[in-house]
């Protein structure tokens, strides 16, 4: 295949002479305000936002509400498994804070991958698990906060449908009470990359790194901002207002510099079914139409996204294509692995660097992270496992 | 008559193609998915798998508008699985969610055990299992160099220090390898239920028999042993449309 040179590409203006104002009303609904009149209809109960909250615009400018703190982490089936200092890194970054959090077990994946990639499933058994989880989580007392782009897409869709659709509702109902728990949905459905985005302020004053140096290249989630689109944030002083905010924000607050390219809106090329058993085609889009095109327009020290799926891909994605010559060889990271280590967090017992594919050692030299003492410092906790020294390491050695 | 000038599917009768159609339109979702098409292209421009596959959201929003039944079956048969679900399709000026479309068409063919979503899924199984036994879609173990062979060496590596490289993570839900994070077994069993209560069991059945023949076994031991009646959980979608 013939690289495209830079020239050909086009490169849209970052600056736009336009102001961007709403003058009609949002071409969508309110679905909090119709998750009220189904709970005083006694449908269901909603689960309120616990205070303090801070307060985000979205697309249609609807204020969203994303808690400080309180907040029950539905983890991911890919960062948990694949990308292990994912998770752990926006675990990291609530202790830092100082923020009352908790890590359920009684979660279960929402089932969205296996849904989206095989459809052996259906609305009811979605809404199902989908309400079985928000109900533990108003159990347990904390307000969920979802980890995964996929799942929080795929929870606006159910939230959709059960609004719409009675006889959803009244299959759900059923499932409920057969499992003898309640019929809770939450006010705001939240993207832990918002509560990042919100919180970006506040992990900037506790950045210990300068990363002036640092270009950084954005993947926004498909299923975060195409899939129901009034839920994502948005900021008028960010691209106008016309991409979504999160991710660039945090950049711009790490003091960072974002560098745009042509394909920002493409996807990553994940597929569900494909990137499992049909890795041709995933591998194939991840480099010539996201990281070949960020190479040649920006050439970025790292690449930040917001989701198990487009970290997977467009990370994994690269090894086989160096053996076409493709002009690869970008980190891949999560905005909140980034934050984190902006932070001060160690890259490999809280980032978990080692579990991804492209090298990241010229990134955390020009970060001013010492990999090498890093990973020795990785190594000796090991052969204490190892040793039988100790069973795990802990949340305390992390912390350290 | 199929747009295909190559059509396959001539000896179909077209009481299967036309029943089959009538299972997607009738799915409560599909009337706000589709609302017509200018045929301007925009999902086609957007979509990743139209850049690699012979497949174009246009032609799904466009065929279903006209009620294409030939033309129907053969998309449900050689272009369904082609889909990314990305939904980048939703760009539409019309509103149109040709991805979504998509969902309910695949979720008819699983239904009805069509052989091309058989073959669409035979690698595919093993996930199945996975999800539904453990509530957890990926689980660390899975990551093995002849699983993934283009991840690079990183994977062997991984996979050959998997249990100290997993209790080197510092949140105590993912020392697991098994599964991707611990999910407690009255929760996996809760999520067995909700799959039973649903009719997911048949849909697997349909698809792979084997599949669904261990997961049976495996998991109503389980609820046995947990005390509960397999007999509370039948199907109740099927008692809402009695």
């Amino acid at each position: 295949m013939q690289q495209t040179s830079a020239d050909k590409v086009f490169n849209p203006p970052t600056l736009s002479s336009r102001e961007f104002k709403r003058d009609n009303p949002p071409p969508t609904e309110d679905y909090r305000e119709q998750l009220f009149e189904l709970e005083k209809a006694g449908e269901l109960e909603v689960q309120r936002v616990p205070e303090p909250y801070v307060e985000l615009e979205t697309k249609y400018g609807r204020i969203k509400k994303i808690p400080y703190q309180m907040t029950w982490h539905h983890k991911s089936c890919g960062q948990c498994g694949h990308i292990p200092g994912y998770s752990t890194a926006i675990f990291w970054l609530n202790r830092k804070l100082g923020f009352d959090y908790h890590d359920p077990r009684d979660q279960t994946s929402c089932t969205a991958w296996n849904y989206y990639a095989s459809s052996t499933s259906n609305s009811a058994a979605q809404a199902g698990i989908a309400v079985r989880n928000f109900s533990q989580a108003k159990i347990d007392g904390y307000f969920p906060v979802i980890h995964c782009g996929t799942s929080y897409g795929h929870y606006k869709e159910t939230r959709e449908q059960l609004i719409h659709y009675p006889v959803l509702r009244r299959q759900v109902r059923k499932i409920m009470d057969r499992l003898k728990m309640p019929f809770v949905f939450p006010e705001e459905i939240v993207h832990y990359s918002e509560w990042v985005h919100a919180m970006r302020d506040r992990i900037a004053e506790m950045q210990v790194l300068d990363l002036s140096n640092i270009t950084v290249t954005v993947h926004p989630a498909c299923h975060y901002h195409k899939l129901v689109v009034e839920d994502a944030v948005y900021d008028r002083d960010l691209f106008d207002g016309q991409r979504t905010a999160v991710i660039s924000g945090l950049v711009e607050a790490l003091g960072a510099r974002v560098g745009d390219y042509s394909t920002w809106h493409d996807c990553c090329g994940f597929g569900f079914r494909h990137i499992l058993v049909s890795r041709d085609f995933s591998r194939s889009f991840a480099t010539t139409r996201k990281i070949e095109r960020m190479k040649e327009e920006v050439n970025p020290d790292v690449t930040l996204t917001h989701d198990t799926g487009c970290v997977t891909t467009l990370d994994k994605s690269q090894f086989a294509a160096q053996a076409h010559k493709r002009n690869v060889g970008i980190p891949v990271m999560s905005d909140a692995q980034f934050a984190a280590l902006a932070m001060g967090a160690h890259p490999y017992i809280v980032c978990q660097l080692h579990w991804h594919g492209v090298d990241m050692k010229p990134l955390l030299e020009k970060m001013g992270i010492d990999h090498k003492k890093a990973w020795a410092e990785f190594e000796v906790q090991a052969e204490r496992i190892k040793a039988g020294e100790i069973e795990y390491i802990s949340w305390e050695e992390a912390d350290a | 008559m199929s747009i295909y000038a190559d059509a396959k599917y001539a000896d179909v009768p077209v009481e299967t193609k036309q029943a089959l159609f009538d299972e997607v339109k009738a799915d409560m979702r599909y009337e706000h998915q589709l609302y017509g098409c200018y045929e301007c292209g925009i999902c086609v421009a957007a979509c990743p798998s139209a850049r690699f596959y012979d497949f174009s959201p246009r032609v799904f929003a466009q065929v279903m508008a006209r009620e294409d039944v030939d033309t129907f079956y053969e998309l449900l048969n050689d272009s369904v699985w082609d889909c990314s679900q990305c939904f980048s399709c939703t760009r539409c000026p019309r509103q149109n969610n040709p991805g979504a479309v998509i969902t309910i068409m695949r979720e008819v063919a699983v239904n009805h055990g069509l052989q091309s979503a058989k073959e669409a899924l035979k690698s595919y199984s093993r996930i199945i299992y996975k999800i539904m036994s453990t509530g957890t879609q990926v689980a660390p173990d899975m990551l093995q160099p002849d699983f993934f062979p283009d991840w690079g060496p990183d994977v062997k590596q991984v996979s050959e220090n998997l249990d100290v490289w997993r209790r080197c993570v510092p949140p105590e839900t993912m020392h697991t390898t098994e599964m991707a994070w611990d999910v407690s077994e009255k929760t996996r069993l809760e999520l067995y239920m909700i799959w039973k209560l649903t009719g997911n069991l048949e849909m697997i059945e349909k698809i792979d028999e084997g599949i669904f023949m261990i997961l049976e076994e495996v998991m109503e031991e389980l609820l046995e042993e947990n005390g509960y009646d397999i007999d509370d959980f039948e199907n109740l979608l099927e008692e809402d449309e009695e």
